[in-house]
């Protein structure tokens, strides 16, 4: 089964752990910040690391906005990509994509050190096919500040001082919060998931 | 629950993994990256990469390796040594790492850390100190260039006043490296990581000491850190990562269990 996958080149984003992981499982995948290219994809992955505002602003520079707006084919964003999806981040009061009817709040504990960085366990909240294979009580690898609360659009949530998503869905865009690239044999899974199953 | 992480981390000079003994006489230990996949084989949560020759040398290193590491692992590495601009960071960050490290270049410039968390975020800031117990003065403090021991000096910072700036200034990790314990395997310095703790917000690794597995309980349990670093102790097979994951495991410990 040959697909056309694209990583979009957002410009700060660890671009190259994913296309690797993507290669690992035996597809090509192109990274590309040309509109025309991500339009014509068959599956779209959004990726990132950094904070949300200056990520926005160089979406937009790049002339990318409504492009990503405009999607219908299967999205899956990652961590900061994924918190694009939503209507708006706390982090640099940023306006984002609008893609999945939620927000992004900062991560607040008293007791537990921030940002949430390491290896936690998931629990699924909806059957997907994103999560097909993958259990509850499968461990992750997270690093970040902010997080969406859980909701309606979750399909899995950790615990960190309190529940967050660790995904979240709208029809066909899909957000993970942990970076299945580097999750070991999980996060292969996802990612292989996300391509084969969806 | 999080998972406390165990971390082995690889000295890199000329694009080899060494190992030296308080940062001096650096031997061979092999080449990067079949060392990081029998690690994140062999259940490590993270990796890091220094290259301790970079901020010393004051050269433009080649980081190709970063790249062929990015390839085969599959968990999270950081990477240290000679980042001294954003340009540095994102070139590392783009070539498959996933967070950067910084220690001498912080020091000569801390508007760096404050540049580095608004252009990357937080989360991918990591800084690492070298800190050394000065049995004269009865404190800590902070040294650099540690990686060229012709280099290496005392910046006259004390250890907790620069954790305290650098988390001003975004640091989204602390690596606090304990100079005296370095590589003699006696433990980990637990009174010094628990005065750090106690002032640290943001994720602290534990470096230097680790020599038997019941360090790793000790630091966990006593020092409350996120995670431990160690080299020399995986490197010559003296812990198995698997056989101290089931040993943390037995005590109760929250660790992540090998696959």
């Amino acid at each position: 089964m040959s697909q056309n996958l694209v990583i979009v080149h957002t410009g700060c984003a660890n671009i190259s752990s994913l296309q690797f992981a993507v290669e690992r499982l035996g597809y090509k995948v192109l990274v590309t910040d040309d509109p025309a290219k991500i339009t014509a994809a068959d599956k779209v992955f959004l990726p990132g690391v950094g904070a949300a505002a200056a990520a926005m602003q160089q979406i937009a520079e790049k002339g990318l906005t409504d492009c990503l707006k405009a999607l219908t084919q299967p999205v899956l964003g990652i961590c900061l990509g994924m918190q694009l999806l939503t209507h708006h981040s706390q982090e640099g009061d940023a306006e984002c994509l609008g893609l999945v009817d939620t927000q992004v709040k900062l991560m607040q504990s008293d007791t537990l050190t921030l940002p949430h960085m390491g290896w936690n366990q998931i629990q699924v909240a909806q059957d997907s096919p994103l999560f097909h294979n993958i259990d509850s009580g499968s461990w992750f690898y997270f690093v970040h500040g902010y997080c969406v609360p859980v909701g309606p659009h979750t399909l899995a949530s950790t615990e960190y001082s309190q529940p967050f998503s660790a995904s979240i869905r709208n029809n066909n865009v899909f957000g993970v919060q942990f970076h299945p690239e580097r999750s070991g044999d999980a996060g292969a899974q996802l990612i292989k998931n996300f391509i084969e199953q969806i | 629950m999080l998972a406390k992480r165990i971390i082995p981390c690889l000295d890199v000079r000329d694009g080899l993994v060494v190992k030296g003994v308080q940062f001096r006489n650096h031997e061979i230990i092999g080449d990067i990256v079949p060392l990081a996949e029998k690690y994140a084989e062999a259940g490590a949560d993270e990796l890091v990469f220094y290259d301790i020759t970079a901020s010393s040398d004051q050269r433009v290193v080649d980081k190709s390796w970063v790249t062929r590491i990015a390839k085969v692992i599959d968990i999270p590495f950081c990477v240290a040594g000679g980042i001294k601009t954003l340009e540095d960071a994102q070139t590392i960050l783009e070539m498959g790492a996933d967070k950067i490290s910084i220690n001498s270049p912080a020091l000569a410039n801390p508007e760096l850390i404050t540049q580095l968390n608004q252009r990357f975020g937080k989360q991918c800031i990591v800084v690492g100190i070298d800190s050394y117990f000065n049995a004269d003065s009865n404190t800590y403090e902070v040294y650099q260039f540690t990686g060229d021991e012709k280099r290496t000096q005392n910046t006259g910072k004390q250890t907790a006043d620069w954790v305290k700036e650098v988390q001003q200034r975004g640091a989204g990790e602390i690596v606090l490296n304990c100079m005296n314990q370095d590589g003699v395997r006696k433990g980990y310095d637990l009174a010094q990581l628990q005065n750090i703790r106690a002032i640290c917000s943001v994720p602290l690794i534990a470096s230097g000491g680790a020599g038997e597995m019941v360090h790793f309980k000790d630091v966990f349990e006593q020092a409350n850190v996120d995670g431990a670093l160690a080299a020399s102790v995986f490197h010559k097979g003296i812990i198995a990562i698997p056989g101290l994951k089931q040993y943390l495991i037995e005590q109760q410990i929250e660790i992540r269990p090998c696959a």
